[in-house]
């Protein structure tokens, strides 16, 4: 039950003199501290940070989750974002405390069932990507690929080819481009057809021997299989550029088609969206990257080999192109991983992907004819509905943002809207196989049911909600980015 | 299947209406020619049962802070988690939710965030703070990014050879793909001399990194590198260890443009490394420059106070390749679980909690080096870690040996500095107790006795 009376900020209940942590007395001699560290070092008072008691804090941070949905909570059909029920299960293998109590520089023989469980967890990851040399230090996709733009980056640096650029579709994500950029290439975008599939003849005019990589996701952003991938591959490989993969969508395919075996070089995975890590409020994730053997030599170190029955992590790598953040990864994230693989197996997991796509499909066929998908009547995992045409019918000027924000008082998440930026009002939806057809049917409804509603009540939406339409363009134009005391 | 609510009634219908005959149908947009004709080469489900036991398995076999005494840090500590904490952030609504795309079904996760970076800058002493980074090492590399695009000195930086080993090698990995230059400036008595930073900051150099506490856990001179590099007009970038600034004068008193650090000692577990937390705030004039998400207070439509995530045209969902990062996906949860452990703590614990650090530290490097064979590598004011010489160069051995007495008691420094293979650095937090250290002196003097009397009857 909400409780509006609790929205007051953390530093607005500080009351001095309260403490939610009770430490033990120092047991040591305690000696006056600029006996060690000289005055001149040292702060004349602590952080102002507030002051408050183990039970306000949780009142506090409870209340403050009620404002939130939540795969738990609602139905989140957030696209690109494969919002998956999170197994319970999982949770309490990765807290265990022979696994969340290990140092991360601890010696490998001390950890040796840690290295085990990340070892295994390469091997999946290869062989469910059909790319066998694997990295799991990545902390999220956008990381993974610019990890992988780095790896491509010194195999060319290695082969003496001076390649400049990258390519990305019109529809991809927008960390494609912006990891192009990090990794000191110059990002240029290829045009895609209607139903999101890449544009051969844009690509081919703007494939040169500068080319360094291709960056495509398939099924792409608009839940399309792009038939044309193995083509593409064979036009970017015979200019001697390399094929990345950008993984956010594999729960469509899980089992059945595997990014090596269609051309890719490179792919990273998002193990908190295939593979059902939670979500957290914006993260954590992690963006293990699997390449071809040919580009082994420069993924980064470490990696986990096996040496006979023991393993280690292998940091003599002289081709690496070394550690792309601090030590070995995001390995909680990367033990759900492997939980969900585990508890899967083969078939399972092709199961996954058929459920995504039977319940994408499903949705699909019940709002195509209120709200049309430029792309057909078939899609993945997900496919992207245009709500255009209800500017001209109800006069909305933004009329996905108006779904979007009405379908919150209905008791659903909005999907991704306004991207990919290829399709004019877009609203993203991806169903993901953890939704029930009765989840399906009510939304469905619900959906047409707005498209039925007055403009008015629409343009207002939310109204059920706390707050409703927050005013952005005030946030930036004189940010209050922290608390101040009036 | 355990997570899937379809019957196959139900999967008969939903293919009826879609008008496909069987879901391998819905599959045919895949040419032949690249489907996988075989089950994939994994092992074979296992039920919640079995996997448990697997898991238990697998974890049995990890030495770890809970069965073993934990001296080890290097930027990852074992530092106390309250109850609390686990409690509040495994709350669905926290727990199984994202990025705050829509502010009205968020305000728990955009409150949060301002609160944190409220948080981060009282912590700092800084002006503003984004809401999260990956980690210690990617926000210190983004920390840096920030410096070169802020003063156009794309080619340029300098950094304490004192800072963080694994922070320079990612500079380097990022640097190898930009063509610009790491300047290291060396720490050979445990901290760098102002002198050295003098001749090394030039007019090219975008930026001074400097750590403190630093890797060695020795406090720097952080304001006169503050000076230096603003003389040159280059930026300070300052790693640091939230822990200690419940001591520790505040980066931003000190002069440091932007701060950085590893927020895993606030609140989360040691986990092999991550996810843990990037910490990052700077001072106002950069604030469009932040990578990463921020949350901006606002009002809603009805006047009502509320919060957005703000300063969006930097993100790269606007900007694409002109980004001030590719960042998506951040560390959201940890950075709620350093608010709670923030809020827990409050003023006065974070000043107890680094207090008890800094003497658990001072008594072990005291009960260490009572046995002669041990001296402390540098003399230098530390906060909660110490680098140990071992007068018989006998590193591996000797901590092997601890390590079957039960205690994890430091890190062998030859891997990152070969001129200190003689060395491991030693971690003290307030979880420690005085029977620990002493314990931990015993299982160190105990083997110095023991290889003593072996070479003396060699
Ligand atoms: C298509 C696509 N590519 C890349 C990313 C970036 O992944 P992450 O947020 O894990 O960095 C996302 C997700 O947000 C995505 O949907």
């Amino acid at each position: 039950m909400r409780n509006h009376r609790s929205t007051r900020l953390l530093f607005e209940l500080s009351h001095p003199g309260r403490r939610g942590i009770a430490l033990p007395a120092c047991d040591v001699p305690s000696e006056p501290i600029d006996a060690s560290i000289p005055a001149s070092m040292l702060a004349d008072a602590p952080p102002p940070l507030p002051e408050l008691g183990e039970s306000d804090v949780v009142r506090h941070f409870t209340n403050l989750s009620t404002f939130n949905m939540s795969v738990d909570t609602h139905f989140y059909p957030l696209g690109s974002c494969t919002m998956k029920y999170n197994p319970k299960r999982n949770e309490r293998f990765a807290a265990l405390p022979g696994f969340a109590d290990v140092h991360p520089l601890q010696d490998d023989r001390t950890a040796q069932g840690m290295l085990a469980l990340l070892f295994e967890l390469q091997v999946l990851l290869g062989e469910i990507a059909g790319l066998p040399a694997v990295s799991l230090q990545p902390a999220a996709g956008a990381h993974g690929e610019l990890a992988a733009l780095l790896v491509a980056a010194a195999y060319f640096r290695d082969r003496e080819e001076h390649r400049t650029k990258v390519l990305t579709p019109d529809s991809a994500h927008g960390t494609n481009p912006a990891s192009a950029r990090m990794a000191g290439f110059q990002a240029v975008t290829v045009k895609s057809t209607a139903n999101g599939g890449v544009d051969l003849d844009d690509l081919q005019a703007k494939l040169d021997d500068q080319v360094a990589v291709f960056m495509i996701t398939n099924p792409n952003t608009l839940g399309q299989f792009d038939r044309n991938v193995g083509r593409i591959a064979d036009l970017v490989h015979a200019r001697g550029g390399l094929i990345y993969l950008d993984g956010a969508n594999m729960n469509a395919i899980l089992g059945f088609v595997r990014p090596g075996d269609f051309g890719a070089d490179m792919m990273h995975f998002n193990p908190h969206k295939t593979f059902s890590g939670p979500h957290g409020g914006g993260g954590p994730g992690a963006g293990p990257i699997c390449v071809r053997d040919t580009l082994e030599p420069f993924l980064p170190s470490p990696i986990v080999v096996r040496d006979g029955i023991s393993y280690r992590l292998d940091r003599d790598r002289p081709r690496s192109i070394g550690q792309v953040r601090s030590f070995f990864g995001n390995v909680g994230v990367l033990i759900r991983a492997y939980c969900y693989i585990r508890t899967h197996g083969p078939d399972g997991l092709r199961r996954v992907a058929e459920n995504a796509v039977l319940n994408a499909n499903y949705l699909l066929s019940r709002v195509r004819h209120f709200l049309p998908s430029p792309q057909g009547d078939r899609c993945m995992h997900e496919f992207v509905a245009s709500a255009e045409k209800l500017k001209t019918t109800k006069g909305l000027k933004q009329p996905a943002m108006d779904i979007a924000k009405r379908l919150l008082d209905y008791g659903y998440h909005a999907p991704t809207v306004y991207f990919p930026l290829t399709v004019p009002e877009a609203l993203m939806i991806e169903p993901t196989e953890t939704e029930s057809k009765d989840t399906l049917d009510a939304f469905a409804e619900t959906l047409f049911r707005i498209t039925d509603e007055p403009a008015e009540l629409l343009r207002e939406a939310p109204h059920s909600t706390w707050i409703s339409r927050p005013d952005e363009v005030q946030a930036a134009r004189a940010p209050r980015m922290r608390w101040k005391p009036d | 299947m355990p997570y899937i609510l379809n019957t196959i009634e139900d999967q008969r219908e939903m293919l009826r209406a879609i008008g496909a005959s069987s879901i391998d149908e819905l599959f045919e947009c895949i040419p032949p020619e690249y489907r996988l004709n075989r089950p994939l080469a994994i092992p074979p489900a296992m039920s919640e049962m079995e996997l448990a036991r697997h898991m238990a398995e697998l974890a049995a076999l990890n030495r770890n802070a809970s069965n073993s005494i934990c001296f080890l840090g290097g930027g990852s500590y074992d530092h106390f988690v309250p109850a609390a904490i686990d409690a509040l952030v495994g709350r669905g609504e926290f727990y199984t939710s994202y990025t705050p795309y829509q502010p009205e079904v968020s305000q728990g996760n955009l409150q949060a965030m301002f609160e944190y970076q409220t948080a981060v800058c009282a912590l700092t002493g800084l002006d503003v703070s984004n809401a999260s980074l990956y980690d210690g090492g990617s926000a210190a590399t983004e920390a840096v990014l920030m410096a070169m695009s802020a003063t156009s000195r794309p080619n340029r930086v300098v950094a304490a050879e004192s800072a963080h080993p694994e922070y320079r090698r990612i500079l380097r990995t990022y640097f190898a793909a930009l063509g610009a230059e790491l300047v290291v400036v060396p720490a050979p008595g445990g901290t760098v001399d102002p002198a050295d930073w003098e001749r090394a900051i030039d007019d090219r150099t975008a930026c001074a990194l400097v750590q403190s506490p630093n890797f060695f856990g020795c406090v720097e001179d952080v304001a006169s590198v503050a000076s230096i590099a603003h003389a040159r007009g280059a930026l300070c970038v300052q790693a640091f260890d939230p822990i200690s600034l419940g001591l520790l004068k505040r980066p931003g008193e000190l002069g440091a443009d932007i701060a950085v650090a590893e927020g895993q000692s606030l609140g989360t577990p040691l986990l092999f490394g991550g996810p843990y937390l990037g910490v990052m705030a700077c001072r106002e004039p950069f604030v469009r420059r932040l990578p990463g998400r921020i949350a901006g207070q606002t009002v809603d439509r009805r006047g009502r106070t509320c919060w957005v995530l703000t300063l969006q045209t930097r993100e790269q969902h606007i900007r694409r390749e002109k980004a001030t990062s590719n960042i998506c996906t951040n560390q959201g949860l940890f950075a709620l679980r350093a608010l709670i452990y923030l809020a827990l703590a409050g003023r006065n614990g974070l000043r107890d909690i680094a207090a008890l650090c800094l003497r658990k530290s001072r008594y072990a490097l005291d009960r260490i080096r009572s046995d002669a064979r041990f001296r402390p590598a540098f003399e230098r004011p530390f906060f909660k870690e110490f680098v140990v010489r071992d007068g018989e160069g006998r590193v591996a051995e000797l901590l092997a040996a601890a390590e079957s007495d039960g205690v994890l008691a430091g890190l062998p420094l030859g891997r990152w500095y070969p001129e200190l293979d003689d060395c491991f650095l030693v971690c003290v937090t307030e979880k420690r107790t005085r029977p620990e250290i002493d314990r931990l002196a015993f299982a160190l003097q105990r083997h110095s006795e023991h290889s003593g009397a072996a070479a003396r009857h060699a």
